[in-house]
């Protein structure tokens, strides 16, 4: 068992969706109330990472954060190390790959909003802000709650664009799921299988708390 | 603190109305779907900005297009009772009112919920309350935002008949402690007839009459505007006696009124809505008759219609009742203005909610 690799994977989750969230709320709630040219557009550049191979992906972003880039040199000069590769790395490609996983939900969420109830938060005397903070996230938080367990649970899976960008370098790019791929291709069966077992679990749970969660609000709201 | 109203616009809808509402009055926008009166609704609350309008409230200017001030919503202090209630649903009855409140106060919270029929209640969710509670809270919650404006659009629309008289009742009575202009949006003439002080008919996005609801409601142009079916006349009464078979005995200028359980203790004042096409006519005061109610009059004049039918209108003291009959009837019986003629009326044709208390009588009263 990688404890390295497990708590590796658990901290690039955990990064990325705590910087999905806002950025989801941000953007969700944009997608969800505004009509503007190119909005199908918007839409589906946010969706592309879901049928893009992650292959794809990754060699993208290997050539766009590369040593060679401009990212890649800003980086380099900024925190003395390079961007591919690294820890600060991989999050960068979780969010991006994360996109459509956080934002998709989001903007349902912020849609099940009807019009009039904001309407009559504004009419209330709320701001923007307070309308925001009082009935909007509240009532959107289902949609909101289903895209941050989506990213941290798929987070975890992650495998093609984590080697791609990151490669297996233990304690800083080497998640579980390379750990699981490593331990396959050295036969060690015994390994693989208690780590596979344990990203099992791990997954089935944060699955189902967003299940009981949704419930419970659910019947908060009838 | 009159609301002043002007707003003209080509699109969605063409638009050009412009309208008065002073502190205390209740003004009736009355209009077909689609007549743009949600529109002026929209205009004056600042969900909705039209290409030219203005919307003064107590000299403070919400909106003047022409000098480019445009208050948003939340800093126009506004209330606005929504169609379907638009109550914040995670929220329980006395979080809603006190959402509008700026500084939340539960204790003024349940007060206002307390004078709008709504004791015990507080802490319900909407979920939890039938389709007249709903409507009470978010008139609660329209009124905690101490508005200098309250803005009803079709408040009556979502309940049942029985409950919409009820609340009828209750808004005539929140009348009395209100003070800002009122501006209610309505389909229904017999809402805005029961409810209002003056009406605005609007048609195609322009005011096609303005006036108290008496004058509105005699104008043949203006009925026809809003369905001429929908001709009444409007009494009022004061409640004398509830007889033991059900009927109670009305006081009204016209005479003793006998109608089927009127609610209210005696000497109630109250304002009764009679349909000129319930209204039969004769030269003769009519014996053996099973109707109820006949009032004798004098003829003032006869209006005529496009249709077979003309609108009699008979004056009786200083009220009058109209009559809708065919134009061959008035023909035969040689109706001319200034005949003596007995307006006929069945007890049963006045329905239960064409009956309200007088809102003038509840103001005086409270």
């Amino acid at each position: 068992m990688d404890w390295t690799a497990l708590t590796l994977s658990l901290r690039l989750a955990a990064w990325t969706v705590a910087i999905l969230l806002p950025v989801s709320v941000l953007v969700g709630r944009f997608l969800a109330y505004r009509q503007f040219g190119g909005k199908g557009l918007v839409e589906a550049l946010v969706m592309l990472p879901l049928v893009l191979p992650p292959t794809v992906l990754g060699f993208y972003l290997l050539v766009a954060f590369g040593r060679n880039s401009p990212v890649g040199e800003l980086w380099q000069s900024l925190f003395g190390h390079q961007l591919v590769f690294s820890f600060e790395g991989l999050v960068v490609a979780s969010i991006l790959f994360n996109l459509p996983f956080a934002i998709q939900p989001a903007q349902r969420g912020f849609e099940a909003v009807p019009i009039e109830v904001r309407e009559a938060a504004s009419c209330c005397g709320m701001s923007p802000l307070a309308s925001l903070w009082k009935v909007e996230l509240p009532l959107a938080w289902p949609g909101l709650m289903t895209a941050m367990v989506l990213t941290f649970a798929h987070t975890l899976g992650e495998f093609g664009i984590v080697l791609m960008v990151g490669g297996s370098i233990p304690g800083e790019t080497r998640t579980i799921a390379i750990a699981i791929y490593d331990r396959v291709q050295a036969f060690d069966a015994r390994s693989a299988g208690i780590m596979s077992a344990v990203l099992v679990a791990i997954s089935l749970f944060t699955i189902a708390l967003t299940y009981w969660l949704s419930a419970r609000v659910g019947r908060r709201l009838s | 603190m009159a609301l002043e109203v002007m707003a003209r616009t080509a699109a969605p809808i063409p638009l050009d109305v412009a309208f008065r509402v002073e502190p205390g009055e209740l003004l009736a926008l009355v209009g077909h779907s689609g007549s743009g009166k949600t529109t002026l609704l929209r205009t004056i609350a600042g969900l909705w900005r039209p290409e030219v309008a203005r919307v003064t409230v107590d000299g403070t200017t919400w909106l003047d297009t022409a000098a480019r001030v445009c208050l948003p919503t939340h800093r126009r202090r506004v209330g606005i009772v929504f169609q379907n209630y638009a109550l914040f649903p995670h929220m329980t009855a006395a979080q809603n009112v006190m959402a509008a409140m700026d500084s939340a106060d539960r204790t003024e919270a349940v007060r206002i919920l307390d004078l709008v029929n709504l004791d015990g209640l507080a802490d319900r969710k909407p979920a939890q309350l039938s389709g007249g509670q709903q409507q009470r809270v978010a008139v609660a919650r329209a009124l905690a935002r101490r508005p200098e404006a309250l803005l009803l659009d079709e408040p009556f629309s979502a309940v049942d008949r029985a409950t919409r008289e009820k609340l009828y009742g209750e808004i005539i009575a929140l009348r009395a402690h209100l003070a800002m202009p009122v501006v209610l949006v309505t389909h229904d003439v017999n809402e805005a007839q029961l409810l209002a002080d003056r009406m605005v008919v609007i048609e195609k996005g322009r005011a096609v009459r303005a006036g108290t609801t008496a004058e509105v409601m005699a104008d043949p142009d203006a009925l026809r505007a809003m369905g001429i079916r929908e001709v009444a006349a409007m009494l009022p009464a004061i409640i004398a006696e509830h007889g033991a078979d059900g009927l109670t005995r009305l006081d009204a200028p016209t005479g003793p009124l006998f109608l089927p359980g009127v609610e209210g203790a005696p000497g109630t004042r109250i304002r009764v809505r009679i349909m000129a096409h319930e209204v039969i006519l004769s030269r003769v005061r009519p014996k053996g008759l099973s109707a109820q109610n006949i009032l004798a009059g004098t003829v003032a004049q006869i209006v005529p219609g496009k249709g077979p039918a003309v609108t009699v209108r008979i004056a009786m003291g200083e009220h009058e009742i109209l009559a809708r009959i065919t134009r061959r009837a008035a023909d035969q019986m040689a109706l001319q203005p200034g005949d003596i003629v007995h307006a006929i009326l069945k007890s049963m044709t006045v329905a239960r909610d064409h009956v309200a208390r007088d809102p003038d009588a509840a103001r005086v009263a409270e």
